[in-house]
């Protein structure tokens, strides 16, 4: 491992590759203060750079900065402005704006900065512990092996949906796996569903396909509802006073430690998330906090600004093992990284670490050094940030649109591919007007390609589909996959039949 | 009906289009000598349409009228569209629209800048002298980033000026 940890630090400290953190971070911190775009938006339209830059370590080592910047962006407007751009910060301001209203909105910036940084860091920690355990297991994998893994995780990311929601994930994920279908077939390269346009030959890209449903929905809901984006009263009022005592440091410092590892475990999961992370954090340190210290929850407390925000940092963390081990990405953004490394041509999984090294250490050791550089960055910074809020909303919706437009257009110079765009867009704010779960069409779409090569060639070996049942490790993970499906239906229909019971007196 | 139900049931229709090319529509271009491998460009998307047009039945009805919930906090209930800017919204996908059929003719640079002016001034922007500067200035900007520092060839004026 210390030959990894070295070959990852000759590789990110080259000044090349340092600018790249710096400025990752400094676009991410920026633009992720913007209400409404989060690293999700922001990580997809930076992919064009990225893969223009062409050497993929530095490239991901951009993305990596941008990634953390946007988090620590998003927590920044939470605070200030009690505008979350994304969910994964609305946590962040149940006391956040709290304490920014007393007056205290140095303070809470400073905590937030510290949580996150912490959270990073112990994630970081923790991931290059694991990493390397999931891969001697997963080196067992062959073709049928990984077709039964990319349906578990499909499968996972749609059941831990919530709620209600899994058949509606589940048709999302379908329909990702649809769109994957189009254009040429890997084998035979039959052309497939293009309706005879040219354009369509090559299939869907997948730059698209992110900015149509995140970006563009995003941005015109900011039209929709002028409340998402109102920044009036921002910049009023000094920030002073970053600094918090030692008493109040050791107030949090516990919380922090908790809430990193549980924030790291519930992000390696599929489809969990920063989100999750962030409210079970937030809940479990309000249900430890005894009296007083709870009665001051959602009033300004530090503990409650730490939690969120140090569980969100470390699940973020946490959704790169997957991602780095399996090639499978758990969440909206790291489907946005897979898609990216695909398109520098690595391709992630367990050979990663065996075959491009410098890649997979130098991703871990940005992830360091990311968060170093946005807390050296951030501190300073931080009552010049606040500034970026009150760029009026005429200009700055025409902005994000526009790069959004610029973003697929740079990748297929073509025009075409901008009414796809735009299509492809109103749709996914129509899925997203009836709370359709729109990362799992993504997810679907980049693993469709990945999943239909795995099936055909394990048919192809086996002549046939026995091998679906012939594998004891397919068999079981399918079996699995199955499960994960039908138990939340399972368990919603028994808890409908035992209220209807106590309804009817029985 | 919900949008939830309507959602479902046109996916529901698109499974089944895509379904009926797949059963029906791809095999028959099969060359020949294809036909005894085990997996052709079909079998996927037909497995695919079924299981499709399964979960779209799933959510036809399981979406009854008791899953309605009040849209939560910050969200937009598009029962009320009307309530919103649902006008600036539709102008600006038109905007767009516009954006991707002039880019080519017009060239980028006058593309550009009628975009980010006419998105301001359709969002309620009227200082026209502010909105002109901003636009011309941004579009240059960006042509000379993308083109200069990215090496990536953008089109700057009309066609009928480019010779």
């Amino acid at each position: 491992m210390l030959d990894g940890i070295l070959l990852g630090l000759t590789t990110v400290l080259s000044l090349q590759n340092l600018l790249m953190v710096v400025a990752g971070c400094l676009i991410g911190t920026f633009i992720g203060m913007l209400p409404g775009l989060g690293p999700m938006s922001i990580i997809a339209i930076m992919i064009p750079i990225a893969i223009k830059i062409g050497d993929p370590p530095a490239a991901l080592i951009l993305l990596a900065g941008v990634y953390y910047g946007a988090i620590f962006g998003g927590s920044t407007s939470s605070i200030l402005i009690n505008a979350p751009g994304v969910a994964s910060t609305v946590a962040t301001s149940f006391d956040g704006y709290p304490l920014a209203r007393q007056g205290k909105a140095g303070k809470a910036l400073t905590v937030a900065a510290i949580s996150s940084f912490a959270g990073g860091t112990i994630g970081a920690i923790l991931l290059m512990g694991f990493a390397p355990a999931l891969v001697s297991v997963a080196l067992l994998f062959h073709s049928p092996e990984y077709f039964a893994l990319m349906v578990v995780g499909l499968s996972a990311i749609a059941a831990f949906a919530g709620t209600g929601q899994v058949s509606k994930a589940v048709m999302m994920t379908l329909f990702g796996l649809m769109l994957a279908t189009v254009g040429e077939s890997a084998q035979f390269n039959a052309p497939r569903f293009t309706m005879g346009f040219m354009d369509l030959q090559s299939g869907l890209s997948f730059i698209t396909l992110a900015m149509a449903l995140f970006a563009l929905p995003e941005a015109l809901y900011l039209v929709l509802d002028p409340k998402r984006s109102n920044t009036s009263g921002a910049g009023s009022g000094e920030i002073k006073d970053l600094r918090i005592t030692l008493e109040e440091a050791k107030e949090i410092a516990p919380v922090i430690a908790r809430q990193s590892l549980q924030g790291f475990l519930v992000g390696v999961l599929p489809g969990a998330g920063a989100t999750i992370a962030s409210f079970l954090g937030y809940a479990v340190e309000r249900n430890i906090a005894k009296g007083e210290d709870q009665a001051k929850f959602g009033k300004g407390s530090l503990k409650g600004l730490a939690a969120p925000e140090s569980a969100n940092n470390a699940a973020c963390t946490g959704s790169f093992v997957p991602l780095l081990t399996l090639g499978i990405p758990g969440s909206g953004t790291t489907a946005i990284l897979l898609g990216a490394l695909i398109a520098l041509n690595v391709q992630p999984g367990p050979r990663l670490m065996v075959e491009n090294p410098e890649i997979f250490w130098s991703v871990i050791i940005s992830m360091y050094i990311g968060n170093v550089v946005l807390l050296i960055l951030n501190l300073p910074l931080i009552p010049y940030i606040a500034k970026i809020l009150a760029v009026p909303r005429t200009y700055l919706i025409p902005f994000i649109l526009f790069f959004t437009l610029m973003g697929a257009y740079i990748g297929q110079n073509n025009a075409t591919e901008l009414l796809i765009l735009v299509g492809l867009g109103v749709l996914g704010t129509i899925l997203r007007f009836a709370d359709f779960p729109l990362p799992p069409l993504l997810i679907g779409f980049i693993l469709g390609q990945m999943m239909e090569d795995n099936f055909s060639r394990s048919a192809n070996i086996a002549d046939g589909v026995s091998f679906l049942w012939e594998r004891p490790m397919t068999l079981g993970m399918l079996l699995f996959a199955a499960l994960l499906i039908l138990l939340p239906g399972y368990r919603n229909r028994r808890a409908r039949l035992r209220a209807k019971g106590v309804a009817d007196g029985d | 009906m919900t949008l939830e139900r309507t959602i479902g049931l046109v996916f529901l229709a698109f499974c089944l289009t895509y379904g009926y090319t797949a059963f029906f529509g791809m095999d028959h271009l099969l060359p020949p000598i294809l036909s005894r491998a085990p997996v052709w460009p079909s079998t996927f998307p037909k497995i695919l349409s079924v299981i499709g047009a399964i979960a779209a039945i799933f959510v036809i009805l399981g979406s009854g009228p008791k899953s309605i919930s009040p849209p939560k906090e910050g969200d937009i209930d598009y029962r009320n569209l009307t309530d919103y800017k649902l006008g600036q919204a539709l102008l600006l996908v038109a905007l767009m629209v516009a954006y991707a059929l002039t880019l080519r003719p017009i060239g980028f640079l006058p593309a550009t800048t009628i975009f980010i002016a006419g998105g301001a001034f359709i969002l309620g922007e009227r200082k026209y002298h502010w909105m002109v500067l901003t636009a011309v200035l941004a579009s240059g900007f960006i042509w000379y980033l993308v083109q200069v520092l990215l090496g990536i060839f953008l089109s700057p004026w009309p066609r009928f000026l480019m010779g």
